[in-house]
Parts: structure tokens; sequence; C-alpha cells
């Protein structure tokens, strides 16, 4: 089993740990999942990720031409430190990994999902040939922190990073080394990740303690993206689903649609065509709870899908899931029934996501 | 009101005259986490020792809640059903679960005392 560098701190910190991807990760801290979900949303919350794949691969326009061939993004048009969400696909337009890619001085870095990397590795190696430098990252860890105080805690910390934007990056400088801040993260809240060497993490996390931030585990974290209607990587998006399939048309570029990436005719056609199933947000009535793998049922007891994610949501203090169901039922409120232990519950369709994010995109010009 | 006992699904018992009344223990509510959905049996249902008679639901999984003694239910405690989050407050005072008319007042020798639980608790713990 891995540790993270981080590992000796959350134990100190009383976590609870679970096996995730080969790693040892905190799920909770002494507090549990709700209070977690709650600094986070209404303060500030730090997030260990360092068992995510940081993959960098260094080239000039011949790799943004290579990866083009590979990512279904309009990596020409992106800038220096822009972030991108995006997929790493089959032939068949099925889902290998959801990833961030930034394009940085030297080339691009892509980070990965931990059950992911090394098959994402071996993928995007073997595409690539041997005319790149690639490789995954053993000596960074990854720190995400996130929730509306975040700006104000790592500002004092490393001045600057406050004027960055949504999705995007820059070099800055922690105990004279170098770090990689992007704004970003996946809980629906304002924040930043953290790319910062295993010899300074520690120091680096303590020091956030201290001025008021809080170690915030994987249960959370579920709950925050649930919330914020993101995607789980082999639940609610994998191999046997496309972007399309999965409500995120919006991460192909548009400009991308008919060139050539693995996936394209696939993505094309269903563009035309529509989709057989669509990913949906859905509210079960009451307080019951519809885990993943619940199936899904119409009025007429046929079933018509199934549910991929589903917790309490904290924010919204209700239950709440995602799944796929066929594309005749996908309007908002339409009326859906889940079979839990045994009986029909109703639920119903409903638009996604559960909670409104709040990310900095820049000052308003106001009376402009 | 009789000594508290204990069941190895993590049930505490009290019984008073020939009534049981139900719940699950501190040391269940701090394995499950956060409770965010309980389900109680219907009232005038019998239930038999050992069996399923709930459903608790942590924002991590689904667990059951057994009978530690067979019965019927003759009352249920709606307000754990309305705020879940009592039964992490106060597993074992107000956040009870449910109250039996007790078949057979011998199937309590069966369970444990506090100290076997506690002793029990920490070894399956571990």
């Amino acid at each position: 089993m891995y540790k993270t560098a981080l590992y000796n701190l959350h134990k100190k910190f009383n976590a609870k740990f679970v096996s995730f991807a080969g790693y040892e990760m905190p799920i909770q801290y002494k507090d549990g999942i709700i209070a977690e979900h709650n600094l986070t949303r209404e303060k500030s919350g730090i997030f260990d990720v360092s068992h995510m794949g940081q993959l960098f691969i260094l080239g000039d326009d011949k790799l943004t031409d290579k990866l083009q061939e590979i990512f279904p993004t309009d990596l020409k048009n992106l800038s220096i430190n822009q972030s991108k969400y995006s997929f790493l696909m089959n032939e068949n337009a099925g889902i290998h990994d959801d990833l961030i890619i930034t394009k940085i001085s030297d080339g691009y870095m892509i980070i990965l999902n931990a059950a992911c990397k090394e098959k994402d590795f071996e993928i995007i190696k073997s595409k690539l040939g041997e005319d790149f430098k690639i490789s995954l990252s053993k000596d960074l860890s990854l720190i995400a922190v996130q929730g509306p105080e975040s700006k104000n805690l790592i500002e004092k910390i490393i001045p600057g990073v406050n004027k960055l934007k949504f999705m995007f990056g820059g070099d800055f400088k922690y105990n004279s080394n170098n770090i990689y801040v992007t704004r970003s993260g996946y809980t629906g809240e304002d924040g930043f990740e953290i790319s910062i060497n295993n010899n300074d993490v520690v120091k680096f996390v303590e020091t956030l303690i201290s001025l008021g931030s809080n170690l915030i585990g994987l249960g959370a974290r579920d709950t925050l993206r649930l919330e914020a209607g993101l995607c789980l990587y082999g639940n609610d998006i994998d191999e046997n689903t496309s972007p399309l399939e999965a409500n995120l048309k919006w991460a192909i570029s548009k400009n991308r649609i008919n060139s050539n990436f693995p996936g394209a005719k696939k993505i094309q056609r269903q563009i035309n065509e529509g989709v057989t199933k669509l990913r949906v947000g859905i509210k079960p009535e009451g307080k019951i709870i519809a885990r993943e793998s619940t199936k899904i049922f119409d009025e007429n007891n046929n079933q018509i899908g199934k549910i991929t994610s589903g917790s309490f949501g904290p924010s919204v203090k209700s239950p709440i899931a995602m799944g796929y169901v066929n594309n005749t039922y996908t309007k908002e409120n339409t009326k859906i029934f889940l079979e839990i232990r045994g009986k029909k519950v109703s639920a119903s369709v409903c638009k996604l996501p559960f909670y409104k994010k709040n990310y900095y995109k820049g000052d308003i010009n106001v009376g402009s | 009101m009789s000594e508290v006992k204990f069941s190895k699904e993590h049930e505490w018992v009290t019984i008073s005259d020939d009534v049981a009344t139900i719940g699950i223990t501190k040391h269940a509510t701090e394995l499950l986490g956060d409770i965010v959905f309980a389900e109680l049996p219907e009232k005038g249902t019998s239930v038999t020792k050992d069996g399923t008679a709930g459903v608790v639901e942590s924002t991590k999984a689904a667990s059951d809640v057994y009978t530690p003694i067979s019965g019927e239910v003759v009352d249920t405690n709606q307000s754990i059903v309305d705020d879940p989050s009592k039964i992490n407050n106060d597993p074992e005072g107000d956040a009870w679960f449910f109250k039996l008319k007790v078949k057979d007042l011998n199937e309590i020798n069966s369970l444990m005392s506090r100290e076997e639980y506690e002793k029990f608790a920490k070894e399956s713990t571990n």
C-alpha cells in the first residue's frame, strides 16, 4: 500500500484511513464528513490529492499537434498557464480517464485520476512515440485548498495567487522552492491546487492549518463533488460511457469535433443522432438514499437506467444522486422510481449541479 | 428497569416489565459516522431475535439494524426519522429506535453486560 508524504500528518489529526487506488488515504478526521463538508463550503479545506498522477510532457508546437491527436481539446488556442478539463478516450469514445491539461512554459502538465494514472501513462506514451520526454512525477505532492476563505489564507503564504482566475495557473515560490498553483478544484468552491515537492508539503499544509484551514478527507470530497454535479471516474464515467452520454459535451472543443482524435467518429454520430442514455441529476423523495447501482424504473415498472453516485448532500440537506436514464426520461421533473431494498421509491430528474458554484472568473467591471 | 444489555450487532436493550427499548450503541455510531437516514419497523409487526428491524444510513453506507430480542413492535421513535443526526448525538438515550412487547424474557440472558460489550467492541475494532 502506498502512502503520501502527508500520511503522518493525517495520522496526527486522527484520520480514519481507507484504501483507495492502492493508497492509504484519509476518508475523514475526527469531526466527520458533514462537519468537514461544511468547513469547506463555509471556510477553507485542505485535501491531500497526492495519489493523483502528475504527468509532464515536454515539447513545443509539434507536441501540441501530437496531443491534439490524443485529446478532443483545442490546445493550440490554450495560453500558457491555462487549464482545460478533457478526456482520454478509446476508439468507441469510451472514457479511459477524465483529466486536466495545463499548458506550461516547456510543455504540458496533465493531472490524472489515481486509479488510472499508470494505464494513462502507457496509452499516452505509446501514442506519442519516442519524440517527447514524458514522466509521471514521483517527487511531487498535490494539495487542493478549497472554500471561500482559502484565497486569503494562501495569499499569506504565496503572495500573488489571489490574482489567478479560474482554470489558470502559474509558477510561484515557497521557501525559495518552485511550486505550481492553479485556481481549480473539484468541490464547486473557489480554490487552488498546488503542486509542491514532497519535502515541502508537510510544512506548507501545517502552515495553512495554523492560519485556519482544515484537513478534509475523501468522504467530504465525495459529497462536495456530488453536490457540484461533478463526475467520479469509475462511478459516473468509464470506458462504456462517452462524454456526450455523460452530459460533458462542453468539454469537447467546438472546433475539434470534426477532427481526428480517438472516438471522434462516435462523438460526431452522437451529436448528429443523439444519445440513447444521458447522465442526469436525481432527487429521491424523502430522506432515503439511493446508492450507486440502484435501478431506475418508469411508472410502468420498466427499467430505464441506473444510479452511478448517490449520497446525502449536507449543503442541500437532502439525498442527491446522479445516474443514467434512457433519453426519453431526461427532462427536468420527470417522475422516476428507484428500487431500494426491494421497495420502489419515487424520485425526480433534476438539473445539475445541486449546489451552485462560486468560481472566481476575475473582477466584474461595474457600469461598463 | 433492567440493566442495559448489548448484542454483537451493536444494539442495546433495556427491559421494563415486559416492554423492551432498543437502540444502537455509541460505538456503532462512531463506526458509522454521520447518520442521515433511519428506517424503523412498523408498529404491530413481529420481529425475531437477530432478524433485521430497520436500517440506518450514514454519509458512507447503509447498515441493517437487528433486534437483539423477539417480540411485537409497540412503539417507534419518529423523532430520529425526522432528524437522524439525533442518533449520533444521543444514541444510548433519547435516540432509541423501537419498543417491543417481549415474547420470551429468557432471550436476554444470551446478551452481553456493558463490561462484556465494551471488551467485545474494542476487540472487534482492532
